[in-house]
């Protein structure tokens, strides 16, 4: 556990335990992979929950709840979002394109 | 105090990057960032490693603090401009930090590393060497940080301002929501505290929200001004960023951060506990 509030490493993979749900996946420009992208979780009113910043690979997660959310990708070089949706625990992967 | 005093904005740092007297600080938990690239001339402080005790959970001590801005070439007459990752949290830690050894001319730089790289302005890996200096701090100002006991007493008369997220309020979650959630302590909040997330004071890009727009979100919150105010969160750096909002931008005169915060709160035997929303606005 990290003792203070930063973000984990994003990407590569993790052990996730029965009770958590993790939301996960890649930020994308025409397809390829955005890294050092701003990645909100926003829930389902659209008020912020946390933020990462993409790694290399463009890879982005969080351990959130279940429910309905939006990830959104703030980028120089554009901005995009998704809406994932999760039924229960386990991982959720959803892709964001920026343009 | 105004805002002028205490917030740099990006176009203002990038034409002061060669200012004589000013030094541009990059403050992190995590400082993987600095290392792949900072502001051109920027020192970098590592927020576990040089501002904490490597033993107890404290801060370094005075001498400490002292060697440590020596050692990167500050001195005391130096503006230190501090910005960061994750919207600015642990520069504006560092920045009460300053506050509290008493620095005198210390600035954040508004929306952090994030809107200095939405903006697409310039970043390089060149290592930075300052001359070293003769920093002399002064003892800690214990009129802007709260300890346990100042906390549990401030219960229904001061203004506690709970900054974490509306989940971790309720007791819900016991850490933001990119971190995983095992710990060891209960969850909820401190009775009578106010939740206004620290969020509600940024916009998306990392800056902070005007001033009249910061007023109508803690009076709405139902946060009274008259009264004497304790901020706090998990660990005490998203707090500093609201009591940099109330203290800094909006001129409330006694805010205290509680750098405790949660981990102490609610891992400390007997202390009330609230769940649920409570006096959520």
């Amino acid at each position: 556990m990290s003792d203070g509030c930063g973000a984990p490493v994003q990407g590569g993979t993790i052990d996730v335990s029965t009770s958590e749900t993790v939301l996960e996946g890649k930020v994308l420009s025409a397809g390829t992979p955005v890294g050092g992208a701003f990645v909100r979780l926003l829930d389902s009113t659209g008020e912020f929950t946390a933020e990462v910043v993409s790694s290399p690979e463009g890879d982005f997660r969080f351990f959130a709840a279940p429910g309905s959310w939006t990830v959104r990708a703030l980028h120089r070089t554009g901005n995009g979002q998704a809406d994932v949706s999760a039924d229960g625990p386990g991982v959720h992967a959803v892709e964001i394109a920026v343009a | 105090m105004s805002r002028e005093n205490v917030l740099v904005s990006a176009a203002w740092s990038e034409e002061n990057l060669q200012t004589p007297g000013v030094v541009f600080a990059e403050v992190d938990e995590d400082t993987t960032a600095y290392d792949g690239g900072h502001i051109p001339g920027a020192v970098k402080i590592d927020w576990k490693n040089d501002l904490q005790d490597p033993v107890r959970r404290d801060f370094v001590d005075r001498e400490g603090f002292e060697k440590l801005l020596s050692a990167k070439g500050i001195s005391n007459d130096d503006t230190v401009v501090l910005y960061g990752g994750n919207n600015n949290w642990f520069a504006a830690y560092a920045y009460w930090y300053f506050k509290l050894y008493g620095h005198e001319n210390v600035k954040l730089l508004d929306g952090g590393r994030k809107k200095w790289e939405l903006d697409g302005r310039p970043l390089d890996k060149e290592e930075v060497t300052r001359e070293a200096t003769t920093y002399q701090a002064k003892e800690q100002d214990l009129s802007i940080r709260a300890f346990r006991d100042e906390v549990v007493d401030a219960i229904g008369n001061k203004n506690l301002v709970d900054v974490r997220s509306p989940d971790e309020f309720s007791g819900k979650l016991l850490a933001p929501a990119h971190l995983p959630q095992e710990q060891a302590q209960r969850g909820g909040h401190i009775p009578s505290a106010v939740n206004v997330p620290w969020s509600k004071a940024a916009n998306e890009d990392g800056t902070f929200k005007s001033d009249e727009e910061l007023r109508a979100l803690y009076a709405e919150a139902g946060f009274d001004g008259s009264r004497k105010t304790i901020a706090y969160c998990r660990i005490g750096e998203r707090s500093s960023h609201t009591w940099f909002a109330l203290r800094e931008l909006l001129g409330y005169e006694d805010v205290k951060n509680y750098d405790g915060s949660w981990t102490e709160y609610g891992s400390l035997i007997g202390v009330p506990i609230e769940l649920g929303s409570g006096k959520e606005a």
